[in-house]
C-alpha cells in the first residue's frame, strides 16, 4: 500500500486512488503565488482544485516550495472546511444545513441527492465523481434550502429541483450549466444575479438607494487625511460586523501609528448564521465598497488592501476580480489615484476556504497571512500590530461602505440619522417564518415588533437577534429596540414561529459553535462540547432541574476564559432562552426520584454492545417484537 | 525582559499584594518574580508564551484575561486567587481530564504530571460532572528512543515550541481545528523525523503530562519520591517570597 511517500522520481501518490501529481505541478502552483509562505491558502486552494485534495506527498512539495515544514502545511490544509487530505469528487455538493433550511427542508433535499447519486452525506463515490456533505450557513438563509456545487450556488431547492439538478449532473453536465446553458456567455454580474436573488425589500437613504459614483473618493481626495477621520468620527459611524466600535477612532489610532507600511483589510467573511447583508454589498454595491476601501487607504496612509472573500462566496469573485479591474483602468485604484500625486493604493482578493472563525479580526490576518485561522494574542491590536506585524484597519463591508457615503454626503448628515450612540442606517438581513425574507436597510431604532410588521412575521413567537452569538427573545420583548444599546446585532433576524422547537435551534446552534471553534483555547473547543451534550440531554428528557444551574455554571465559565468573541458568546443561544424561554426548559426536565439519576437510560447505555452481539438484552429490551 | 532596563519600574497589586513589574512584562512573569504563583500549564519558563490553556485566568481592571499574555500595568489591581477564579481554573482542568484519557494510576507521569499536581492545587476533590469524551488515538511508538501517546495530551503546545525555537527543527504541530484539533508531528510519525531523545522539546521538563514518553526511563524514580510529591505545584515560585 502506497501511503503517499515519494517515489523514486519525485511523482507524488495521495493517498486512495486519485492520479499520481508530478512535483513539477505542484512547484508550478507555488511559482504562481511567489512561493509566498503568505499565500499558503491561496496555494492550497489551487491544489485542491486541480487535485480534488491535499494528499501527504503534495503537502511536501508545497512545504519544500515554500519554506515551510510540512507540519506547517497540514496544520492549514486540516484547519479550513473546504480543503481536504483525502480526495473529494470532481463535483462536490454542499448542501447548506442551517437551522432555517432545516425548516425549508433540506433534509428532504439530502435524500433526493442521496437516492440519485446512490451516497450518504459525508461520502465520496468510488469513481471520484461525487461528493456530498453538509456544510454550515452559505449566506442563503432568505432562499433555503440552498447549496454550493463546487463554485455553484443553488437556491430555492424542492425534491424536484433536486432530483433534476442531480440528474443532471450524473449525465455529465456541469454545474454551471444548471445556472444557465449559456452560462460562459453571460458577465459575473448576470452569472451571480442568475443564480441568487437578492431580495432587497427596503431601501433606506445610505446604502441601497441612488448612490452617485465616487462620490466619496473625489470629496476624500481633496482634502487631508485628518479630515477624513474627523468626518468619520463625526459622523457617529460604529462598526456593522457586531462588535461596534468606532470607526473614526480605529482609523485615528491606525493613522497614528507609526510604521514602514500600512494595511486596510476588508472583512467580507459574513459567517453568522442567518446573514447575509454582506453578500448583497459585494452584488450590488461592489464599487461603493471599494470607494470605501479606499478612502481608509488614503485616511490611514494605506498602499495595499486586501479584501477577504468568505469561501461561501466565491461565486461573486470574478465579479469582484472585474471590478477591481476596471477601477485600476479608470485610475481609481493604483498609483496616483485621481491624479493626487503619492495617493497609491491596491486591493488584492483573498479568498477563504470555509472557517467562521475567519470573520474574527484576529483570525482574518492570520487567515490572510496563510495561517490557520487562529485569532491573535491581544494586545498588540491591529491597528497597532496587525497584518504581517503593519498596523491594519479591519472593518467589514458594510462599514467602508457607509464610510464613502459619510464622504460625500457629510457627517452631520449621517449622525441625524438613528438615534444617540447608533447613528445611521443599519442593513437587516431577515429571514425564517416571515413572508418577505430579504434585506431590510432602516434607520436604528425600530422595534422588533415594527420590524416584524414590515416583513410579515407577525405571528413569530421567537426572534434570534444578531444570529446564535446574539440574543434569542420571546413575544414579551418585542417592544425592545434594535440599537447598540439594547439588542446590539450585526445585522442577522431570525424569525421563528410557534412551530419550531427551541431547544432543537439552541442544539443546533451549539453544534455550530463546536464546529466552528478553532480549538486553541480550553474552554471554547471543550466546554462547548459539553454545553451541547447537555443539551442534547435535555431534548431527550433526560434532564434534572439541577441541569439548568449546570448549564449557567458552564457558560459562565466558558464566556469569562475564552480567548475570543467566538467563546465569549457561544453559550448565548442557551443562556437567552433559558432566559427568555424558561418554560421550555422546564417542561422537559423530571425530578430525579430518591437521589437515583433518572438520567441514566439503560437502553441507550447498552445499544453499542446490542449492535455488536446482534442480540438482544433479555433483561433489559422492552419489546421483544421489535 | 528583567535585568534591563530596571529603572522603568511600577507597581501594580495582585491580591492586594504590591509588585514592581517592569515595561514589557506580562503579570505571570512579574508575579513570578515577586514569589506570587499564578496556576498554569501551557505556559513554560524559555517558552514563547501562547494563553492557550487558560489556567492562568485572572481579573485585571474588572476583565478576565490571561495572566500569561497580559502585560502588566501601572496601578492596576489584579485578582489571583479568589474563589471565583480558583472554580473557573478547576473546570478547565477538569475539561482537560476529560477531553483525553486519563488513568493516573497506571500513567508513568503520576507524581510528575503538572495537570494532576493541578488537579491537587485546585482542590479537584469531588467527583466531576462533566461528559468524558473518551477519545481513540493511535499509540506512536516508532522512534527507537521515544514514544507519543496522545491520549493524554491537553494541547499546550508546549513541545511544538520547544522543537521550533529551542531545538530549530520543528517537530510538532497542530492540525486540524476545533475539538478535533491534536498535536502532530512533521512526517508519518515520529522515526520519520529527525526527533532524538536529547532534544529539549522530549525533556522531562516540557511535557507537563505522560504524552512524550522517554524509553526506558519509566518509573525510575518511584511514585512518592517524584516531583510534585511532596510539594504543591507552584511550591518552589511561593518559596521565593518567604
Ligand atoms: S474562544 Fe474559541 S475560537 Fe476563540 S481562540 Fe478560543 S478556541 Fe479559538
Ligand atoms: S498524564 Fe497526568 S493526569 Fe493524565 S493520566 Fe498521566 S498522571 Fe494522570
Ligand atoms: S504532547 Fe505534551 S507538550 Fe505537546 S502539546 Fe501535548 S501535552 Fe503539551
Ligand atoms: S498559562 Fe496562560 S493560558 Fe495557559
Amino acid at each position: 500500500m502506497d501511503n503517499g511517500h515519494k517515489t523514486g522520481n519525485g511523482v507524488s501518490t495521495a493517498i486512495c486512488g486519485t492520479a499520481p501529481v508530478p512535483a513539477e505541478e505542484i512547484e508550478a502552483i507555488c511559482a504562481q503565488f511567489g512561493n509566498d509562505k503568505h499565500r499558503m491558502l491561496d496555494i492550497l486552494r489551487e491544489v485542491q482544485d486541480h487535485y480534488r485534495c491535499i494528499a501527504p506527498a503534495t503537502m511536501d512539495h508545497v512545504a519544500a516550495s515554500t519554506g515551510l515544514t510540512r507540519i506547517e502545511v497540514e496544520g492549514v490544509a486540516s484547519f479550513y472546511s473546504f480543503l481536504s487530505l483525502a480526495p473529494k469528487g470532481r463535483v462536490t455538493i454542499r448542501l447548506c444545513n442551517d437551522i432555517v433550511d432545516r425548516f425549508s427542508g433540506v433534509s428532504e433535499v439530502a435524500c433526493v441527492f442521496e437516492e440519485e447519486l446512490g451516497l450518504k452525506i459525508g461520502e465520496t463515490s468510488n469513481d471520484g465523481a461525487f461528493s456530498l456533505e453538509y456544510t454550515p450557513c452559505i449566506g442563503m438563509c432568505d432562499q433555503a434550502p440552498a447549496a454550493m456545487v463546487n463554485d455553484i450556488v443553488l437556491t430555492k431547492l424542492t425534491p424536484e429541483t433536486a432530483r433534476s439538478a442531480a440528474q443532471a449532473l450524473k449525465a455529465g453536465r456541469s454545474p454551471e450549466q444548471l445556472i444557465s446553458e449559456r452560462f460562459e456567455a453571460l458577465t459575473p454580474s448576470e452569472r451571480a444575479l442568475h443564480m441568487v436573488d437578492n431580495n432587497i425589500r427596503h431601501a433606506g437613504e445610505v446604502l441601497l438607494g441612488p448612490v452617485p459614483e465616487d462620490a466619496g473618493l473625489a470629496k476624500a481626495a481633496t482634502i487631508t487625511p485628518t479630515q477624513i477621520i474627523s468626518a468619520i468620527e463625526e459622523s457617529g459611524l460604529r462598526g456593522c460586523g457586531g462588535a461596534g466600535f468606532t470607526t473614526g477612532r480605529k482609523w485615528r489610532f491606525a493613522a497614528s501609528e507609526r510604521a514602514e507600511k500600512h494595511f486596510v483589510i476588508c472583512n467580507a467573511d459574513e459567517g453568522e448564521p442567518g446573514t447575509f447583508k454582506d453578500r448583497v454589498l459585494l452584488t450590488e454595491r461592489p464599487h461603493l465598497l471599494i470607494e470605501g476601501m479606499t478612502i481608509a487607504a488614503r485616511a490611514v496612509g494605506a498602499r495595499e488592501g486586501i479584501l477577504y472573500l468568505r469561501g461561501e462566496y466565491v461565486y461573486l469573485r470574478e465579479l469582484l476580480l472585474q471590478v477591481l479591474e476596471e477601477r485600476r483602468r479608470r485610475g481609481l485604484l493604483g498609483k496616483d489615484i485621481l491624479g493626487v500625486k503619492g495617493f497609491d493604493f491596491d486591493i488584492r482578493l483573498q479568498l477563504g476556504a470555509g472557517a467562521y472563525i475567519c470573520g474574527e479580526e484576529g483570525a482574518l490576518i492570520s487567515s490572510c497571512e496563510g495561517l490557520p485561522g487562529e485569532p491573535k494574542t491581544r494586545p498588540p491590536f491591529p491597528v497597532n500590530r496587525g497584518y504581517l506585524g503593519y498596523p491594519t484597519v479591519v472593518n467589514n463591508v458594510e462599514t467602508f461602505c457607509h464610510a464613502a457615503r459619510i464622504l460625500d454626503k457629510g457627517a452631520a448628515w449621517f449622525n441625524a440619522m438613528g438615534m444617540e450612540g447608533s447613528h445611521g442606517t443599519k442593513l437587516f438581513s431577515v429571514c425564517g417564518d416571515c413572508l418577505n425574507p430579504g434585506i431590510y436597510e432602516l434607520p436604528y431604532g425600530h422595534t422588533v415588533r415594527e420590524l416584524l410588521a414590515m416583513v410579515g412575521g407577525e405571528d413569530a413567537a421567537a426572534v434570534q437577534v444578531g444570529g446564535p452569538s446574539g440574543t434569542m427573545i420571546a413575544r414579551d420583548s418585542f417592544h425592545r429596540k434594535l440599537t447598540f444599546d439594547d439588542l446590539a446585532t450585526g445585522g442577522a433576524i431570525i424569525v421563528f414561529n410557534g412551530e419550531r422547537n427551541v431547544l432543537e435551534i439552541v442544539e443546533y446552534y451549539m453544534s455550530f459553535f463546536v464546529h466552528e471553534s478553532c480549538g486553541y483555547c480550553t474552554p471554547c473547543r471543550v466546554g462547548n462540547v459539553f454545553l451541547q451534550k447537555a443539551i442534547q440531554k435535555f431534548r431527550k428528557g433526560l434532564a434534572n432541574p439541577e441541569d439548568i444551574d449546570y448549564l449557567k455554571d458552564l457558560s459562565g465559565t466558558i464566556i469569562e476564559t475564552s480567548r475570543c468573541g467566538l467563546g465569549m458568546t457561544s453559550p448565548n443561544p442557551v443562556l437567552t432562552t433559558l432566559k427568555n424561554f424558561p418554560l421550555v426548559y422546564s417542561a422537559v426536565i423530571k425530578p430525579s426520584k430518591d437521589g437515583i439519576r433518572d438520567t441514566f437510560d439503560i437502553q441507550s447505555a447498552i445499544d453499542g454492545a446490542r449492535k455488536i452481539a446482534k442480540r438482544r438484552s433479555y433483561i433489559f429490551d422492552k419489546d421483544f417484537t421489535q | 525582559m528583567s535585568g534591563t532596563k530596571r529603572e522603568t519600574g511600577f507597581t501594580f497589586t495582585i491580591d492586594g499584594v504590591e509588585i514592581t513589574a517592569y515595561a514589557g512584562q506580562t503579570i505571570m512573569e512579574a508575579a513570578d518574580e515577586a514569589g506570587v504563583y499564578i496556576p498554569r500549564l501551557c505556559d513554560h519558563e524559555g517558552l514563547r508564551h501562547q494563553g492557550s490553556c487558560r489556567v492562568c485566568t485572572v481579573k485585571a481592571g474588572g476583565r478576565s484575561v490571561a495572566a500569561c499574555t497580559q502585560p502588566a500595568a501601572p496601578g492596576q489591581a489584579v485578582e489571583n486567587e479568589t474563589p471565583r477564579l480558583t472554580k473557573m481554573r478547576r473546570d478547565l482542568v477538569e475539561m482537560l481530564f476529560h477531553e483525553g484519557n486519563h488513568l493516573c494510576p497506571i500513567c508513568e507521569a503520576s507524581g510528575n504530571c503538572e495537570l494532576q499536581a493541578m488537579a491537587y492545587r485546585l482542590d479537584m476533590t469531588e467527583a466531576t460532572r462533566f461528559p468524558y469524551l473518551e477519545p481513540c488515538r493511535a499509540l506512536d511508538a516508532s522512534h527507537p528512543d521515544i514514544a507519543l501517546d496522545t491520549n493524554r495530551c491537553i494541547s499546550c503546545g508546549r513541545c511544538i515550541r520547544a522543537s521550533q525555537d529551542v531545538d530549530g527543527k520543528g517537530i510538532f504541530g497542530y492540525v486540524g481545528r476545533g475539538i478535533h484539533r491534536r498535536v502532530a508531528v512533521n512526517g508519518e510519525n515520529l522515526a520519520d523525523t529527525d526527533a532524538e531523545v536529547t532534544d529539549h522539546a522530549i525533556s522531562a521538563e516540557v511535557c507537563p503530562v505522560g504524552c512524550i514518553i522517554r524509553k526506558r526511563v519509566g518509573f525510575t524514580v518511584p511514585i512518592g519520591e517524584r516531583e510534585f510529591d511532596h510539594g504543591l505545584i507552584g511550591h518552589d515560585i511561593e518559596e521565593k517570597r518567604k
